[in-house]
């Protein structure tokens, strides 16, 4: 593989059982390249979680996701609310997800933490009202590996 | 442990297994009804058990390459959910023990959580 291949998504925001089908398809693709599994499933696990934030939080949105030969790239854009304080939103078990979504198993103030853990960069660009943008990259190789 | 020992070892009914599913090896566990905590420690091999029953049970242990999913308290998943970890090669057991009873069985039979505190 020697150049990119790019994927754009549609997620929908008024169906929660679809939620995940984006991620589960980049899923595929990234096995059929024949990339390692831990890779795979880093980018798997950060982007299933933007995706379910999307459709708990923003009514859906979009995510592009660009796989070259040394990183895939995730971008994940809605339209939502947005974010009023970025670093609050990046603690541990702080979640502003209501009770309805805590029953379906989601909505434990880990989905921000999870995404940041599993992938090698992240950029949140957020404004209140307007939507928020998340920014992520899973280097295809072992950190160490691209060091040296 | 393999997930026939799960099955016996819990008095589990098999909703879905693949052929030869059910001498595949498992290594850890972890029991949770919140799938951001499941998604938060990978794990080898795994199995998970929860009371939850949605189609995001599912994917989440598609994201997670776990093996397994044991239904506790006797939860049943519908059809469109067994359909869907059959296409993703997931097992899926019911039993009728509660979260700590089952976790706790497994446990005592030498299956670990796989995470080590820090």
């Amino acid at each position: 593989m020697s150049q990119v291949i790019s994927f754009h998504y549609d997620v929908p925001g008024d169906d929660f059982t679809r939620a995940g089908e984006a991620s589960s398809s980049i899923k595929k693709v990234l096995k059929q390249v024949g990339l390692a599994p831990d890779i795979i499933r880093n980018v798997a696990i950060a982007m299933y979680e933007g995706e379910i934030n999307m459709v708990i939080h923003a009514g859906g949105g979009q995510i592009d996701v660009d796989i070259a030969p040394d990183e895939i790239r995730m971008v994940l854009k809605d339209q939502g609310p947005g974010i009023k304080d970025i670093s609050l939103a990046m603690q541990e078990g702080w979640s502003t997800a209501p009770d309805e979504v805590r029953s379906l198993g989601f909505g434990a103030g880990m989905g921000l933490p999870n995404m940041k853990k599993y992938t090698d960069e992240m950029d949140i660009e957020s404004a209140v009202g307007v939507g928020t943008t998340v920014t992520m990259t899973v280097f295809a190789h072992p950190r160490e590996e691209a060091a040296s | 442990m393999t997930i026939q020992d799960i099955k016996d070892i819990l008095g589990a009914k098999i909703l879905w297994a693949g052929e030869g599913m059910l001498s595949h090896e498992v290594h850890t566990a972890c029991g949770s009804d919140m799938m951001s905590d499941v998604l938060a420690f990978v794990k080898d091999q795994a199995v998970l058990l929860t009371g939850l029953v949605n189609p995001q049970v599912i994917r989440t242990a598609e994201m997670m390459d776990i093996v397994c999913i044991v239904f506790v308290r006797g939860k049943t998943p519908d059809p469109s959910m067994i359909a869907l970890a059959e296409e993703r090669g997931i097992a899926l057991l019911s039993c009728d023990h509660r979260m700590f009873t089952a976790c706790g069985l497994l446990y005592e039979n030498g299956l670990r959580g796989g995470c080590q505190l820090k």
